[in-house]
């Protein structure tokens, strides 16, 4: 038994080395002030039970329209926005909305292309014809916003992505790419300087600052403050990017109920079965 | 263990099929009356749980094939078009994304049950050698199917993971060019990675078919590591007993799969994965799967890549030899107070290599990088071996029976609550 303990405490002391080293090394690779982490924000689609806040994506769509799709790519049908567990435009907003855009269609019976008034079922245009063209244009090529939301995460580090993933107070954190749209937009802060960002690896960022406070009005009076757009786009392009949460997480409460109840009465005839043999 | 059927056909159709092709004896043989040890732990569900994570993930993939198309400037496009505008088509992604983790997690529970057990030892030699191919039939379906997406990390991975065979002498980069079909990860390699993506799990179907077969004549081992020596006193019939306890399991299983599928499905994927694969563009980190962390973390850990690549494939091929490796009389680690203890550095070992291979390969990450490697390889090398020579072993039951006598105090207590009252319990 001495023998058993010795080695005990040599797995122990072993484990330890490795959680120190690790951890000193964290400690040591860049200090937070040079690069800092984007602060978790309160979400309504976050938790077991979120769901979009549809005022919310409407003032983040009317964010889009107004000011990123000068540049980005948004490469979702426009019927979308009258979906189910969306910003919950009618379809006839929704019809409305899509005539106004302008669809570059073709061929037709002469062999030509043509353009057309848009309808639901087209995509968002694009802004430029390609990204090759777009990077000539602005630098860089923006990328398209479909699938931002879930495409941008941030080092959480241990134990923190750990907790990440349970159903505890603070835990199920699965929003990491609203919270880095919403800092990165919130991380201008150097005034002389449009590209310089907190957030962004290295701080150089293609995008110049492209939000200020009052740039988009809105009409239900919440405050046009730049901390309310990033927010509202953030949340916005989360939508877009997973248009199907609120049916996911709704079907999810269901299956774990199920699987709940249907787990206990397996218990109870596995217990039955069992109760005269000793095992 | 076999020949236990009592199946006895008494409907006339029944009889005439059992004289042409004994299906149904056999089956009533393999899943009815299958003498099972009365003394397993919710650790052997893990068999059953896998069965079922495979039929799972073949049924999703059979169904998200409908939908997926295999050529590079579409596949990304269409696996948005399976999120977005077919009808539970998230599900179905999302469950078989996430069910290759679970397969995952639960061979690893699976596999590490069979070490502190014992379970490789004669006479299940080639039973824990099946186990062994099946799971690197696991790996390379799983390594296939997340290069399907075309994001920029099944690009990535790709092309790090193909790129590792030009490490071979003399006829390492034909190998690659051979295995890419042309000179770099391109259509003609997503092509032929779907083609082995669909191909594959068949494969296992039928060598899991071998390795239920070599389990049903050798039967199952247990946690005391004895073999059955009555049938009657140490086992009871797998219907109902094991089929019941079983589904418990799963049950409890798919509730941890489920919270995946619908709370959070992202988790354990990498973020990059949404962005379309780009040949131009190098993500910063190139980080595989994480079922796949402590052999790339091995991998990394050795400066030569020859050296390195020949690590990692030794890492999983010295499970085979596991059976040989390990000299002990004793199986289970219930009676091997020492062996008990580095099993658990062992496992402690295996995680640290996973958390390792997600980390940036730069300073002392190498460093206990390559000190863990060398744990991990003195396990099986230098423990294994030496521990059956020297290791003072407990007392083992002589059956199963006795041992199930010992954990409840004596025979007559046992047997006269069961029959006073034998509901209390229910």
């Amino acid at each position: 038994m001495a023998f058993t303990k010795k080695f005990g405490i040599a797995a122990a002391a072993l484990l330890g080395v490795v959680v120190f080293s690790t951890a000193t090394l964290r400690a040591e690779e860049g200090g937070p002030e040079e690069q800092p982490k984007p602060a978790r924000q309160s979400w309504s689609f976050a938790g077991p039970f979120g769901a979009f806040d549809k005022a919310q994506l409407q003032r983040g769509f009317k964010i889009y329209k107004e000011v990123c799709s000068n540049c980005h790519e948004l490469h979702i049908p426009i019927r979308t926005l009258a979906q189910p567990g969306g910003p919950g435009f009618t379809e006839d907003q929704v019809k409305t909305l899509a005539a106004t855009y302008t669809v570059h269609d073709g061929p037709n019976l002469q062999g030509e292309m043509f353009d057309r008034p848009g309808r639901p079922s087209d995509y968002f245009p694009a802004p430029f014809p390609n990204p090759e063209a777009a990077a000539a244009s602005l630098g860089a090529p923006p990328p398209d916003m479909s699938l931002l939301a879930k495409a941008r995460k941030y080092e959480r580090g241990f134990p923190a992505f750990v907790f990440d993933a349970l159903p505890i107070p603070g835990g199920m954190y699965q929003e990491l790419g609203p919270d880095y749209i919403y800092a990165i937009l919130n991380g201008y802060t150097h005034d002389d300087d449009p590209n310089w960002n907190l957030y962004f690896p290295g701080h150089k960022i293609a995008m110049g600052k492209p939000l200020s406070p009052g740039q988009v009005e809105y009409a239900d009076g919440t405050p046009t403050t730049l901390d309310q757009y990033a927010k509202d786009v953030a949340a916005f392009l989360y939508w877009a990017a997973e248009p199907t949460l609120e049916q996911r997480k709704r079907v999810g409460i269901r299956v774990m109920i199920f699987l709940l109840v249907f787990a206990g009465l397996l218990y109870f005839t596995k217990k039955k079965i069992w109760a005269d043999v000793a095992h | 263990m076999h020949g236990h059927s009592t199946f006895e056909p008494k409907n006339g159709l029944v009889k005439w099929l059992e004289a042409r092709l004994p299906i149904l004896s056999f089956m009533h043989g393999s899943f009815v009356a299958y003498p099972t040890p009365k003394n397993l732990n919710y650790w052997w569900t893990f068999g059953a749980i896998l069965s079922f994570m495979l039929i799972a993930q073949i049924i999703t993939g059979v169904v998200l094939t409908m939908h997926y198309t295999p050529e590079s400037t579409m596949a990304f496009a269409s696996v948005e078009k399976i999120m977005r505008d077919v009808n539970w088509g998230w599900m179905l992604r999302y469950a078989h994304a996430n069910g290759a983790s679970m397969f995952f997690f639960a061979v690893y529970i699976h596999m590490f049950r069979g070490i502190y057990y014992g379970s490789y030892k004669a006479p299940r030699e080639v039973l824990w050698i099946l186990g062994v191919i099946i799971f690197l039939l696991m790996m390379a379906t799983g390594f296939m199917g997340y290069v399907l997406p075309w994001g920029q990390m099944s690009f990535w991975g790709a092309t790090v993971i193909t790129n590792l065979f030009s490490a071979i002498p003399l006829v390492g980069d034909q190998i690659t060019v051979w295995l890419w079909g042309g000179y770099s990860v391109d259509n003609p390699t997503l092509n032929r990675f779907f083609a082995l993506h669909y191909l594959l799990p068949f494969i296992i179907v039928a060598v899991v078919g071998l390795h239920v077969w070599a389990l049903h004549v050798v039967g199952q081992n247990n946690p005391d590591g004895v073999e059955v020596k009555d049938v009657d006193k140490d086992t009871v019939p797998f219907t109902p007993h094991a089929t019941m306890k079983d589904s418990l399991g799963l049950a409890v299983f798919l509730l941890l799969y489920a919270w995946f599928i619908f709370f959070i499905p992202n988790y354990l994927g990498d973020a990059d994965n949404y962005i379309q694969a780009n040949p131009m563009k190098t993500p910063p980190h190139i980080v595989p799967e994480w079922y796949f962390l402590p052999f790339y973390a091995i991998l990394r850990s050795i400066p030569n890549k020859l050296a390195g690549v020949i690590a990692m494939f030794s890492a999983i091929a010295v499970l085979a030899f596991l059976p040989w490796l390990d000299t002990s009389k004793v199986r289970s680690a219930k009676y091997r107070p020492i062996y008990k203890v580095f099993f658990w550095i062992f496992a402690a070992t295996a995680i640290g290599l996973g958390y390792l291979g997600a980390m940036p390969p730069e300073g002392g990450y190498v460093l206990t990088a390559r000190i863990l490697s060398v744990a991990y390889f003195s396990f099986f090398l230098i423990v294994l071996p030496l521990l059956g020579l020297f290791e003072k072993t407990k007392p083992v039951p002589p059956t199963i029976a006795d041992a199930v006598l010992a954990k409840h105090g004596s025979a007559s207590s046992v047997a006269a609550g069961a029959a006073s009252a034998p509901h209390t319990k229910g």
